[in-house]
């Protein structure tokens, strides 16, 4: 019962920071129907900002949130007016393969100035804690912190879009950007604010990640790979969506940890030879693929 | 001099590479109804989303207020008093009812006077305010209208462009439709309206235009075009 317990909760608690990965994701496609084959990139920039400011600076990891926030921030806004904003007169196959583009360039320029080596953060407030949240369950302290950040991060948002006027300005260029133009919106720079959101809120999580999580170079592709698969589920550009597949997707990760229950409740010893934690990522493929087959627009459908 | 509000002076536009518009001009003086009349793909929306500054001239002025507004952005022409309620109303369809009304007023800032704007918009279509916490999509398509309509209202405009109010909606929901517009005239707006619906188009507006394959072959009051040879030949087969 610990082992079911416990891998729901883990499953869980990951599905809460794999969703706040997917958010800058679901939120550029939102607005400018552009996916971003860089986003893993980002994140692997906020990890690496997340670290140095930590190590730098000398100060708590969970400090570092802000720095790695504005720094994505710049990042997206950077990427959009120096970049992405011309890629916008090409065909879509342009977008797709500048963004891709952009996934190389920042992996290699990671790669020249920080080298491939694995680097984890060792000293920290939660690192390395974790504490029995009862029924034999127990949690490491960094991922319920960045579980709770993560829910903060998605709230946040939520208001941002619903109740601000420049948020909602926001959700009406996702909705019809046409229409947007007509009621005086300036759509080109809701372009750069959702690149800049993006942006923040997945160097936000990849500071958060990097409590638990070693970071080298080429990190971004996995994560980019995860986030895809929320926002198919969640449905493309939609931010409740997102958070709920991500716990889906945390789920789904934690396949061999409900493997393992299976495996002691029937005494099932066939199934400890499944070497099932080699295969982790791969139901989450499998469930992207069979979303696309079934559901292509998603549990949510797409921008709501 | 009489200055006119709005003056469209010989512009020529480009759809996809194709000609639209040929050295169109226009004149809308302040307090005046004025409709552009064509068939389909004579370039009337093209016109409009020209003066949106949405849609390149190659050729020409245009002139708001006696400044040229020709490549301004759509959203400083908005700013300056213009607004297109455009074909197919193109409303926030999953938002409530409000938030797209709300949305309309986005160039104004003061509080005041927006829930001014939108208890005017309540007034004229009193079944948008029962209807206000609805998503705009679920409404049938002359509420629609109404929104799309009231939400170009709500931002005090100085010149109303009005893309075939009447499309796609059955007869009864026409008159309904261009009632208001009617209304909206006697309160002294200025009203740029472009229609398929000669008659009651016509019956509206102060003066007409005809434009045929983005040249405009004929101009007058509502008497002299329906007067006309060559209105006659377009549009009653006479």
């Amino acid at each position: 019962m610990e082992i079911l317990l416990s891998a729901l909760v883990s499953g869980l608690l990951l599905g809460l920071v794999l969703a706040l990965v997917a958010l800058g994701l679901t939120i550029i496609f939102g607005v400018m129907d552009i996916v971003n084959f860089a986003h893993g990139e980002f994140l692997m920039v906020g990890m690496y900002t997340g670290l140095l400011t930590a190590q730098g600076l000398g100060i708590d990891p969970l400090l570092t949130l802000p720095v790695a926030g504005a720094v994505g921030f710049l990042l997206g806004i950077v990427c959009y007016f120096g970049f992405i904003k011309f890629l916008l007169r090409g065909p879509m196959v342009a977008q797709l393969l500048g963004t891709f583009g952009l996934m190389l360039f920042l992996r290699n320029l990671a790669l020249l100035i920080f080298g491939s080596e694995d680097r984890a953060l060792h000293h920290g407030l939660l690192v390395g804690k974790s504490f029995d949240i009862g029924m034999g369950v127990i949690v490491s302290a960094t991922k319920l912190a960045a579980a709770g950040l993560s829910v903060a991060a998605f709230v946040a948002v939520w208001l941002f879009m619903n109740r601000t006027r420049i948020g909602k300005a926001l959700t009406a260029t996702a909705l019809n950007r046409s229409a947007a133009r007509y009621m005086g919106i300036p759509t080109e720079r809701m372009n750069a604010l959702a690149w800049g959101a993006g942006g923040a809120s997945v160097t936000i999580a990849g500071a958060l990640i990097v409590n638990f999580w070693s970071v080298n170079p080429f990190i971004g592709l996995l994560f980019t790979m995860i986030a895809f698969a929320i926002v198919a589920l969640g449905g493309f550009g939609s931010v409740p969506g997102a958070f709920f597949a991500g716990l889906v997707v945390g789920l789904i990760m934690e396949i061999p940890g409900f493997w393992d229950f299976f495996m002691f409740t029937f005494n099932a010893d066939w199934m400890a030879k499944v070497p099932m934690t080699s295969f982790k990522y791969m139901w989450v493929y499998l469930a992207y693929f069979v979303i696309m087959v079934v559901r292509p627009r998603g549990l949510f459908g797409w921008k709501h | 001099m009489h200055q006119h509000l709005l003056q469209v002076e010989a512009i020529s536009s480009r759809y996809g590479g194709i000609p639209v518009l040929h050295g169109v001009s226009l004149k809308v003086a302040r307090g005046e109804t004025v409709c552009v009349l064509g068939s389909n793909g004579a370039g009337k929306s093209t016109l409009l989303r020209a003066v949106m500054g949405s849609q390149r001239i190659t050729d020409g002025r245009i002139l708001f207020q006696g400044e040229e507004i020709q490549g301004l952005r759509t959203e400083e022409i908005v700013r300056r008093g213009v607004v297109y309620v455009p074909e197919g109303k193109m409303l926030f369809g999953p938002l409530p009812v409000e938030e797209n009304l709300l949305l309309g007023a986005y160039t104004l800032k003061d509080e005041r006077t927006i829930r001014r704007n939108l208890e005017f918009v309540y007034g004229l279509f009193p079944r948008l305010r029962e209807r206000k916490q609805q998503p705009a999509s679920t409404l049938s398509g002359g509420e629609q209208q109404m929104v799309a309509i009231g939400r170009g209202l709500m931002s005090n405009p100085q010149l109303l462009m009005l893309d075939e109010p009447s499309l796609g909606l059955a007869p009864l929901l026409v008159d309904e439709v261009l009632d208001t517009v009617h209304g909206l005239k006697k309160e002294g707006m200025t009203i740029l309206l472009v229609e398929q619906s000669v008659r009651e188009a016509l019956d509206l507006a102060d003066r007409g235009y005809v434009l045929q394959t983005g040249r405009i072959t004929a101009e007058g009051t509502g008497r002299e075009l329906l007067e006309s040879d060559i209105f006659r030949s377009a549009f009653l087969g006479i």
